[in-house]
């Protein structure tokens, strides 16, 4: 939009892999992280699928228990380490957050670099340990992970080290967000994808060591013995539920929050609109950020931990859903009497509202003792995380996808392909999971190859639907090749949108911006004249 | 297009920046360490009696040299952070030498003290307070020897001449680090060696 020399491919100008390999643009890592969490995402799906076809019938047909405990194992283990933790963070994130300050990197560009190469190490260490897969479940509990013969010490060290790299990004986007912003650009200016993923960052660096300490005393406990989390020598192994779900409920708002920062940002750039309630978006990033430290214990209710602290733990849950209701309603608030177009970024943004008020309503359900005694280890869980996990986080994930994809390609995508994906998704998802609110109402229990003959019915359509949602996947990342390889080129800002990454050109330059901006308002002046003073 | 960035941030920004990352690095080793010291808690409050029979195996004279060295090595640490502040790169030098090599002497102490207790049949397997001890230990131990790496690194590139009273963030920071070091130290002593 401003008079930026038209270099036309911009920070993809130079070729070759070592113009990859060694870059420390962010940009350009970001994008390295987006293809690498994208190929786990496919792995990933293809056991989820697997796991599909295996209950399509009743009796184990196509593959051994072991190989069905392999399999689930493997696809929660990839999706949440490998895809769902670092894409948006690392990948849109990396992208993003510098663009978004009027930046011309993140603060520490080699630490950047060296993050992305830890993960790229972690995952191998990961695939090293499928010589002897895991099949402990993603949770690893002791004391089966401390007994089984699969590689649990290799698989442990290889989620500690794409932990470190977790830590190691979440440390950069803090200190970029402290100390890189653009002049004019004040706390009460950023982008609401920013609150969103400074929220992350603090929960990445102050959870993951823990979860790396856990997975080391596993290691050790398997190598030398150590007794932590063995009871024959007065250790605990619920102790390792503790710790682990210390890290790891914290990480489901690694998760989430980031999504809903671009849900933040997508919803009043298609309703034409200021957001509604800023601060309050701003600062509930913040809460549930905090809140989410105190409720690990609600995974561990019938674990045979004490009444009191079930109890509580039960009751600090049900505050979470106040924050998260509070983006909610101001999202719904913005789109009220907007101009609304149905751009594919905006159908994924509304899908992740629809699908996350539905995964999040059923939570109360799980953190209610007296239900979660009920439907713990059911299929409603399963449905339950991922309605928020993969209706929330991927939804965001894809909205932000096709919304950034004119700036990081340089073109366009086919807008008619794009919403026939949609739609395939949209029906895939709901035909799968809930289906499986139904089945874990019922009774059946999530984890097993084999189940009883009356569950077949809605075992079948929810197999059906894994299909249906597959499919739908292709599609869109067939269409985002086809818009790579020959798509128009993209304007600067085609979505007419106010934030800073708009306000180059598409690609940017290697800096960014040519000129360092001044920011003088926030970036949701939407309809608004001449825009409000922060 | 290698280190674009680096050329064009201020340098006071530049070294806040720096100074924010080393802290924020600092409150996830708290975080590391904190998950052994809750499980210390925990299992303590479960079997004070054992934790008080197994920490008399241990050696209380060694242990307190060892304090006393990492002690003495965070006060040469924080001399030299002044003496470079006043531009006197030798003497700074030679502090962080000083401390690179109190560390080696603090790992050998504790070589020393886990032979005595593998000879006496005290393994990490043993029982859960030497679970602890040799964990708690042996992860510090680690952060030690990353330290003594760290400060050796800053004293060479100090000795060539590459920070002045105008630029020694690193000095700074690395300094930051080793009092941090020798902090989970002055915690491990009492909590390990002085229960009774």
């Amino acid at each position: 939009m401003n008079g930026e020399p038209e270099t036309g491919r911009g920070y993809l100008e130079e070729r070759g892999w070592r113009s990859w390999a060694y870059t420390m643009d962010h940009k350009r890592i970001g994008v390295m992280y987006l293809c690498t969490t994208i190929a786990f995402f496919f792995i990933g799906g293809i056991f989820a699928l697997l796991l599909r076809l295996e209950l399509l019938s009743p009796q184990a047909k196509y593959f051994s228990d072991h190989a069905y405990n392999v399999f689930f194992t493997l696809h929660g283990a990839m999706m949440i380490f490998l895809f769902i933790i670092p894409a948006i963070p690392s990948g849109l994130g990396n992208f993003f957050i510098p663009m978004h300050i009027g930046a011309r990197d993140v603060a520490f560009p080699r630490l950047n670099l060296a993050s992305y190469w830890i993960f790229v190490a972690g995952f191998l260490v990961v695939i090293a340990s499928l010589v002897s897969p895991m099949d402990t479940g993603w949770t690893f509990y002791t004391p089966y992970s401390a007994k089984t013969g699969a590689a649990v010490a290799t698989l442990s060290f290889g989620i500690f080290l794409i932990g470190m790299s977790s830590i190691l990004t979440g440390l950069n986007f803090i200190v970029t967000i402290h100390m890189m912003r653009a002049p004019g650009m004040t706390w009460h200016r950023m982008p609401l994808f920013l609150w969103g993923m400074y929220a992350t960052s603090i929960i990445q660096v102050i959870a993951t060591p823990v979860v790396g300490v856990t997975f080391l005393l596993l290691a050790m406990e398997r190598i030398f013995g150590v007794a932590f989390f063995d009871p024959s020598k007065g250790g605990d192994p619920v102790l390792f539920q503790h710790f682990f779900w210390f890290y790891s409920h914290p990480v489901v708002y690694v998760m989430i929050l980031p999504a809903m920062g671009i849900i933040s940002e997508v919803i009043p750039v298609f309703s034409r609109k200021p957001i509604f309630g800023y601060k309050a978006i701003a600062y509930s990033s913040l809460a549930i950020a905090f809140l989410g430290f105190l409720v690990w214990g609600h995974h561990m209710f019938t674990s045979g931990m004490s009444p009191l602290a079930n109890a509580f733990f039960s009751f600090l849950t049900f505050f979470v859903a106040v924050p998260t209701a509070v983006k909610v309603f101001n999202w719904i608030a913005t789109l009220y009497k907007g101009s609304i177009t149905f751009e594919a970024p905006m159908l994924y943004a509304l899908t992740f509202i629809f699908l996350f008020a539905v995964g999040g309503l059923t939570g109360p359900f799980l953190g209610a003792l007296a239900t979660d005694v009920q439907l713990h280890d059911t299929y409603f869980v399963v449905a339950h995380f991922h309605y928020t996990m993969m209706g929330g986080t991927v939804m965001g994930f894809f909205a932000g996808l096709h919304y950034w994809f004119p700036k990081m390609t340089g073109k366009m995508l086919n807008e008619k392909v794009a919403r026939i994906a949609w739609a395939l998704v949209f029906l895939g998802f709901n035909v799968t999971f809930f289906t499986m609110f139904i089945t874990g109402f019922e009774g059946m229990p999530r984890r097993y190859a084999e189940y009883l003959p009356r569950y077949h019915v809605e075992n079948v359509i929810s197999s059906i639907g894994s299909a249906i949602l597959a499919v739908g996947i292709l599609v869109m990342f067939w269409n985002f090749l086809q818009g790579i390889r020959k798509g128009p080129p993209a304007p600067g800002n085609p979505w007419r949108a106010l934030t800073l990454e708009w306000q180059t050109s598409s690609p940017p330059i290697t800096e960014n911006f040519p000129e360092i901006p001044v920011v003088t308002d926030w970036p949701y002046g939407y309809g608004e004249p001449k825009g409000r003073t922060a | 297009m290698t280190g674009h960035v680096e050329e064009r941030t201020d340098p006071r920004v530049a070294f806040e920046a720096a100074k924010l990352g080393v802290w924020a690095f600092l409150a996830t080793e708290v975080l590391l360490f904190g998950a052994l010291f809750t499980a210390y808690t925990v299992f303590r409050i479960q079997y004070p009696q054992l934790f008080y029979e197994q920490h008399l195996k241990l050696n209380r004279i060694l242990g307190t040299v060892n304090t006393l060295v990492l002690i003495s090595s965070s006060l040469l640490v924080a001399l030299g952070v002044n003496a470079i502040r006043r531009g006197k790169t030798r003497f700074m030098v030679i502090c962080y030498g000083a401390t690179v090599l109190l560390g080696a002497v603090f790992l050998c102490v504790k070589y020393v003290e886990w032979t005595e207790e593998f000879h006496k049949g005290l393994y990490p397997g043993t029982n859960i307070f030497f679970s602890l001890y040799f964990m708690m230990t042996g992860l510090h131990g680690i952060h030690v020897l990353a330290g003594m790496c760290v400060l050796a690194y800053v004293a060479v590139l100090a000795h060539r001449g590459r920070f002045s009273e105008s630029y020694y963030t690193p000095v700074e920071l690395s300094g930051l680090y080793w009092h941090f070091v020798d902090l989970v130290w002055i915690y491990l002593l009492p909590l390990l060696y002085l229960i009774g």
